[in-house]
């Protein structure tokens, strides 16, 4: 499972080619993507500054672009979409600790390992024994889904697997008692399992995992500049220094490079991590920790606004000419109405945004993350605004519709002065609700890509290991950005329903 | 009907009057039969409404106006927009000359001081002179009045009856389907007798209802008076 890379001499010359030709070259953007949230100590937002993206891996794919002569662009995609984001073609390359594996190495191209670790099990503080994979036998592990760790718990069938897709939920559930023990990378195991003073990582090393820069399949000429790139790096020491920054140097590192030198640099990345990390002594502390989240969270919020607010207007107008297609249009097209309905709401909104994102690039269509969010939210709830109309638009009684035409109005006019009036001052209380549950549903799209409100939390409980006092911030921005529709509502209900406010004052 | 009278329809319930009413202005359409009011023609011999009938029905209705039994005002609308609503979208009326006719109309139903107002705050009789006042801004040749006093208390009634009569002494013609015999009687100039879908009998009031010639007439009026 392991793709040694022996290819030193032509990577040399490759290096040096590419050096030279770096100088003259124009340089475009090499655009690369990861996961930075809860990925420590991949790719992650520093602790100290959320506004500064850090982490080993992130100083390896500077240090290739360094070598590369190309400035970089980075890309956040959810863990999930790297994959499908690298064959997109939204970027150049992903690093963010793939494995590489014979099932990874189906779909994408791997350059040569650029990092080598072994899997670890940590335990609680308390407890005894668990240090051999033997030792799991019958006890509930958890670790990350499609890993290597996952591979080998699979190979024991009375080990009880719980598999994550964030490692802070497996050390938070380890901590709370729900699993026995985790079982995952080196890497994941020193940044989160030592620190904590309730856990404690134990036994021998097991295994071996190699992390390789994933290309899109075909992608030959920069998979071989980039090995060419990690070649230079192992061989003039680059690489020895960031991971002995981070504290990641390793005997397989040793045997994977060659280099057996010791020098003399001190930790100071994982130092840095630790310190801005530690649980925060006193209100004090805490509060002037909030404090920095402020920008953090007004770009969550702002993202959520727009994203929500232009999805509210493409529902509405969608909605209201599904709904006068179904009520008054001729036959052929109340039906498509129909079934387009009856498919919007008979599907997860999950796999609509997934779906228009990822699949319609296929069909020729590529959308951007915010359009492709608003579009398959506005689409979504425009199905449910449409049926809302369409109720609003029945409740207004027969005769006013007669009345209007006796009045010699055509039938748009009755709609538009009679009919629509009376139908939205029906229709505005189930509106209200419907916006704010489009306004919680939109964390649905930080699965392409966008950081909004949601994904904040996700990126600071995780660096913080507070899920309570930052979930309480999240929850009070999303109240206040309910707020206005609320308050909106209120006032257009008051407004429409002047008249029946004096009714009974004859 | 010649210009200027006050036809009254009359009947059982069910037997069409007001489905015969509401074919006259197109509301309701017709299978087959001829409508011609104020030099407009529509003869329909079954088939489907066209775009060319329903443009010719549009041309007739500027003639015709329509007062329902349940009023059927605009709610959202205050009574002066109620009035005024239809001259200015439909008849392009600049603004302020239909807020001026629509003013003097409402003043003339009694309601002038009603016009902020919206009709859920008016009493019924009240609202069924709005509605009068909004059919009568498109300035029609012809009324048609729908049961106008069903859903009325007598002396609410009686508010909309009289200003029914003052438009008949101003020269209007008016088509009412009613169930009400004495305003029949003493306002009419002459009425029929509906039963089973059709016209039965076409008289003078004071003879149709001391001397009715048909039977099913004269069985109607005995139940009925």
């Amino acid at each position: 499972m392991i793709a040694r890379c022996r290819a030193w001499l032509p990577g040399l010359l490759l290096a040096l080619a590419t050096m030279v030709l770096s100088a003259t070259a124009h340089a475009a953007p090499l655009s690369w993507a990861s996961d930075a949230e809860a990925n420590v100590p991949f790719v992650f937002h520093d602790p100290a500054d959320q506004s500064r993206l850090t982490g080993y891996e992130y100083e390896i794919a500077q240090a290739i672009a360094r070598r590369l002569g190309r400035p970089t662009r980075f890309v956040q995609n959810d863990w999930d979409g790297l994959i499908p984001g690298l064959q997109r073609g939204l970027y150049d390359m992903v690093i963010d600790g793939i494995e590489i594996t014979p099932e990874h190495e189906q779909g994408v191209l791997f350059s040569r390992p650029y990092y080598m670790t072994t899997e670890r099990i940590t335990v609680r503080r308390d407890q005894q024994g668990l240090d051999t994979l033997a030792a799991l036998h019958g006890h509930v592990v958890g670790t990350l889904k499609d890993t290597t760790a996952e591979r080998m718990l699979q190979a024991d069938p009375s080990i009880r697997i719980r598999a994550y897709e964030e490692e802070t939920n497996a050390y938070t559930d380890l901590k709370n008692g729900r699993l026995d023990a985790v079982l995952l990378d080196g890497t994941i195991a020193l940044y989160y399992g030592t620190p904590d003073p309730d856990l404690k990582l134990v036994g021998a090393p097991i295994g071996q995992v190699a992390y390789g820069v994933a290309f899109a399949q075909g992608n030959i000429a920069l998979r071989d500049q980039v090995n060419a790139a990690l070649d230079g790096m192992m061989r003039d020491g680059e690489l020895h220094r960031i991971l002995a920054r981070w504290k990641l140097w390793t005997p397989a590192m040793e045997a994977l490079t060659g280099d057996a030198s010791t020098p003399d640099i001190a930790p100071e990345a994982w130092d840095h991590y630790r310190a801005a990390t530690a649980p925060t002594a006193g209100w004090r502390a805490r509060f002037d920790r909030y404090v920095g989240f402020l920008p953090l969270l007004l770009h969550g919020a702002l993202l959520t606004f727009a994203v929500s607010a232009c999805a509210m207007v493409l529902a509405v107008g969608l909605g209201l000419a599904l709904a006068l297609m179904r009520r008054y249009g001729p036959r052929w097209l109340g039906a498509l109405a129909t079934l387009y309905v009856e498919i919007v709401r008979g599907t997860p909104l999950l796999i609509q945004i997934l779906f228009i994102f990822y699949a319609l690039p296929g069909i020729g269509l590529r959308l951007s993350p915010f359009v492709a969010g608003v579009l398959a939210l506005g689409m979504n709830y425009a199905a449910y605004e449409a049926e809302n109309y369409r109720a609003g638009l029945q409740s207004v009684a027969r005769g006013q519709i007669e009345a209007a035409v006796a009045l010699n109005m055509t039938h748009f006019q009755a709609l538009r002065f009679v009919v629509v009036p009376q139908a939205v001052r029906m229709v505005i209380p189930v509106m209200t609700n419907d916006f704010i549950s489009l306004l919680k549903d939109s964390s649905l799209v930080s699965v392409i890509t966008l950081t909004e409100l949601s994904q904040t939390y996700v990126r600071l409980s995780s660096t913080y290991y507070d899920y309570f006092g930052t979930g309480l911030l999240i929850g009070i921005a999303y109240l206040l950005l309910g707020l206005p529709f609320v308050r909106l509502a209120r006032m257009a209900e008051a407004r429409f329903h002047t008249g029946r406010q004096r009714r009974g004052h004859i | 009907m010649a210009r200027g009278e006050l036809v009254s329809i009359i009947g059982p319930s069910g037997c069409g009057k007001s489905t015969f009413l509401r074919c006259l202005n197109f509301i309701e359409i017709p299978d087959s039969g001829t409508v011609d009011i104020a030099g407009v023609t529509i003869t329909r011999t079954g088939g489907r409404w066209t775009r060319r009938e329903e443009d010719a029905a549009h041309r007739l209705r500027a003639h015709v106006g329509m007062v329902f039994q349940s009023f059927n005002l605009f709610p959202h609308r205050t009574v002066l927009d109620n009035v005024m609503l239809a001259p200015v979208q439909v008849k392009r009326m600049p603004a302020e000359a239909a807020r001026a006719e629509a003013l003097a109309l409402l003043d003339k139903v009694g309601l002038a001081a009603m016009a902020a107002r919206y009709p859920d705050t008016l009493s019924g009789g009240q609202q069924q002179r709005a509605a009068i006042a909004r059919a009568l801004a498109m300035r029609p040749d012809v009324m048609l009045y729908d049961e106008p006093t069903s859903a009325l208390d007598p002396e609410l009634a009686e508010e909309v009856l009289s200003v029914m009569r003052t438009l008949d002494h101003e020269g209007m013609t008016q088509l009412v389907v009613t169930h009400d015999m004495r305003f029949a009687r003493a306002a009419s100039d002459r009425v029929v007798f509906m039963d089973g879908g059709e016209i039965v009998e076409v008289d003078d009031p004071d003879r149709l209802f001391v001397d009715p010639q048909d039977p099913r007439t004269r069985k109607f009026l005995r139940s009925v008076l």
